[in-house]
């Protein structure tokens, strides 16, 4: 018999927020300047309509089961388990949807969204460029003018996306300030917004940003979660024992987690870029190393300097070099429901090999944090437990950056 | 009677327009950005404005960008903006002083503290881009209990209704900003800033300053009659910067360079 406890009735749910200010505990809200102050509202009030509209339910539904492929499958990985000799690991197989992550969940109901509000301009930020590929490809769909910011360091290390992005008839600005990281292109595609209000839309491609964008695109993702849920139950019995996944900005985290933070039982564990080490100076945990402080809209956990000025992040994973995270994640954070671990650069390169040897599967480096943190786990866990595992990217775009770390020449 | 309302008031009875100069704190130098400073006044300046440097202005276009990043390769900080101020007290008191900036910096220092020390500083208002009236109610009682205003924004998106409700709790004076864009980039036209104006004159007895896109003199003046204030950034950093040598360090002709420019608009309010 699956275990299945009521998850809408609660009278103490974890799933109700944010509250109507956009504030989940001490985080989130909408700090932004007064120019987007009445976009922020309006936007609300237009998400707030469809979200309990069945016409747009339906159309979304569409649109994720013909064009995104949704479901996506559920797979045990038998021989990854069997090798670490513990709990069984199942893969949430976020990478098979089109465009080869879970971008394109929220992009897709996100781009219905400014359709409805007559918008015809589209402006995103991206890091690895998943985010960037997945709104260039619902634009080129629905035939909508797409400019991507994206800092000049992530350019050159995700050549393949940039070049896709240009296929679909996107524009790419790379941003050449700060560190020309994901929090230089977030800036930027900020500016672009203010200055282009009455036809432009910014499709926010994570959990962060003024509310209601972090509400908005956890409810998006939240079809990782709501389908991994039920497929575990029907494939094992019960719920799972774990549930694993990596946090840049965190909304493959948020979209698998938010079904299950009622399940008690079940523990979740959000999984940081440690680049380096936490201790090197170069890192991307927001969390493991610091405060709360505002930027890009939201109170949150930012790495920032004695003085309230942002640091740079570093990972690998052009997808994790984001000195935030969404405030979700910080306040699951401070009441203690998610656990917040680290994977360092080389644990991640070396789950990224061990996965596609074991199980013919290549993750994105952004995955392959979430499947280090599953290799540590599962080893201490028994062949009768198990864990789900959000694959939430394919891994060819990072074929170039893994290949120079290994010091091969392609 | 605070700096600001005495200012606005004595303008008043002259019939003009203020201009309010931007100077960025510690670009390229503390010392350059004191010394500016303490001539500004001299050279025409009303009100001052000094921003804060901060790491991610996503509101301010290239100029802005790079004169914060030169302010805190020099080691601006909050704490290090605010005695600067205290400096420049020390030989004038009425020029009223608006510090502006990002509340990140403030939010780390702590808001109570923060206030208190502005106060005793010599600000007498404050700008903080990114805390509109929703979210403004972590600082405003603090910034109240010292006598600071807090200095409400507008912008051409801002609805009648919505001018009604956050105009209700400003003080000092209303900062419109009179684009839509970010710092430095387009201007309004003459007639853009007069509707403005109606509908923020409807909505406000406080005096209402434009600022963004006002650059040249001419367009200094034009904003000053029509409002009651011009504020003038990117177009003095970009005069001065073009004086930095190739390592983005002051040479003799910076100061001179900013304050001339300072002149022209003055004398372009004045007339």
């Amino acid at each position: 018999m699956p275990v299945n406890k009521p998850i809408t009735s609660q009278l103490n749910s974890l799933r109700t927020g944010p509250d109507e200010r956009g504030h989940f505990g001490i985080h989130g809200g909408r700090f932004v300047a007064e120019t987007l102050m009445p976009l922020m509202l309006e936007l609300e009030k237009a998400y707030n309509h469809v979200k309990t509209d069945p016409q747009f339910q339906e159309e979304l539904d569409y649109y994720l089961r013909h064009y995104v492929g949704r479901p996506s499958p559920l797979w045990h990985a038998r021989r990854l388990s069997e090798t670490l000799g513990g709990a069984q690991i199942y893969l949430k197989r976020e990478e098979l949807n089109h465009t080869g992550s879970h971008k394109l969940n929220n992009v897709m109901g996100q781009i219905l969204l400014a359709r409805r509000m007559g918008k015809t301009r589209i402006v995103a930020e991206t890091g690895a460029g998943q985010h960037g590929v997945a709104t260039a490809t619902v634009c080129a769909l629905f035939g909508l003018d797409c400019e991507i910011y994206m800092g000049a360091t992530d350019v050159e290390r995700q050549k393949p996306n940039v070049f896709r992005m240009h296929l679909l008839g996107a524009k790419v600005h790379p941003v050449t300030a700060g560190a020309g990281t994901l929090k230089d292109a977030m800036n930027e595609a900020m500016r672009d917004w203010v200055a282009n209000v009455e036809n432009t839309y910014f499709l926010v491609g994570t959990v962060a940003g003024p509310h209601p964008y972090p509400a908005m695109v956890r409810d998006f993702q939240s079809v990782i979660g709501t389908e991994a849920r039920e497929q575990i139950q029907e494939q094992t019995g019960r719920l799972p024992d774990a549930v694993i996944a990596a946090i840049g900005g965190g909304s493959n985290a948020m979209g698998i987690f938010h079904p299950f933070l009622d399940d008690a039982d079940v523990p979740l564990y959000g999984v940081e870029a440690a680049g380096l080490g936490l201790d090197s100076g170069k890192t991307a945990a927001s969390i493991a190393r610091g405060r709360p402080g505002v930027l890009h809209g939201n109170r949150t956990y930012l790495l920032q300097d004695e003085h309230g000025q942002i640091t740079e992040a570093h990972s690998i994973s052009a997808g994790l070099d984001y000195p935030g995270i969404g405030p979700e994640h910080s306040w699951l954070k401070d009441i203690g429901r998610v656990n917040y671990v680290s994977a360092t650069d080389d644990q991640a390169l070396d789950a990224f090999q061990t996965l596609t040897r074991l199980e013919g599967i290549i993750p994105a480096l952004e995955s392959a944090h979430a499947v280090a943190h599953a290799i540590v786990m599962a080893s201490t866990m028994t062949r009768d437990q198990t864990i789900i595992v959000n694959l939430s990217g394919r891994g060819d775009k990072d074929v170039p950056t893994v290949a120079a770390h290994l010091g091969v020449k392609l | 009677m605070s700096r600001i309302k005495t200012c606005f008031d004595r303008l008043k009875k002259e019939g003009r327009g203020a201009l309010l100069p931007y100077l960025e704190a510690f670009d390229p130098d503390r010392e350059t950005s004191l010394a500016l400073l303490r001539q500004m006044p001299e050279a025409g300046a009303d009100l001052i404005e000094v921003g804060v440097p901060f790491s991610d202005p996503s509101a301010d276009g290239p100029t802005i960008q790079l004169a914060a990043r030169r302010g805190l390769k020099a080691g601006a900080t909050l704490k290090g903006t605010l005695e600067l101020i205290q400096d420049f007290r020390r030989e004038n008191d009425h020029t009223p002083i608006i510090l502006m900036g990002y509340y990140n910096p403030i939010d780390s220092y702590g808001v109570e503290r923060f206030c208190k020390d502005a106060r005793s500083a010599g600000v007498d208002g404050l700008i903080v881009v990114d805390l509109p009236p929703e979210e403004s109610e972590e600082l405003a009682p603090h910034a109240r209990a010292e006598g600071l205003d807090m200095i409400t924004l507008t912008a051409p998106t801002t609805p009648d209704d919505r001018l009604k409700t956050i105009l209700r709790k400003a003080s000092g004076f209303v900062y419109h900003v009179s684009i839509t864009g970010i710092t430095g980039t387009r201007s309004a036209t003459e007639e853009q800033l007069k509707a403005a104006m109606t509908r923020l004159r409807a909505a406000t007895d406080l005096p209402v300053v434009a600022g963004f896109g006002i650059s040249t003199p001419e367009q200094a003046r034009t904003a000053s009659r029509i409002s009651d204030g011009a504020v003038v950034a990117s177009a003095i950093i970009k005069e001065m910067a073009a004086t930095y040598d190739e390592h983005g360090h002051a040479t003799a002709r910076s100061i001179p360079t900013a304050l001339e420019k300072i002149r022209s608009l003055a004398r372009a309010v004045r007339s």
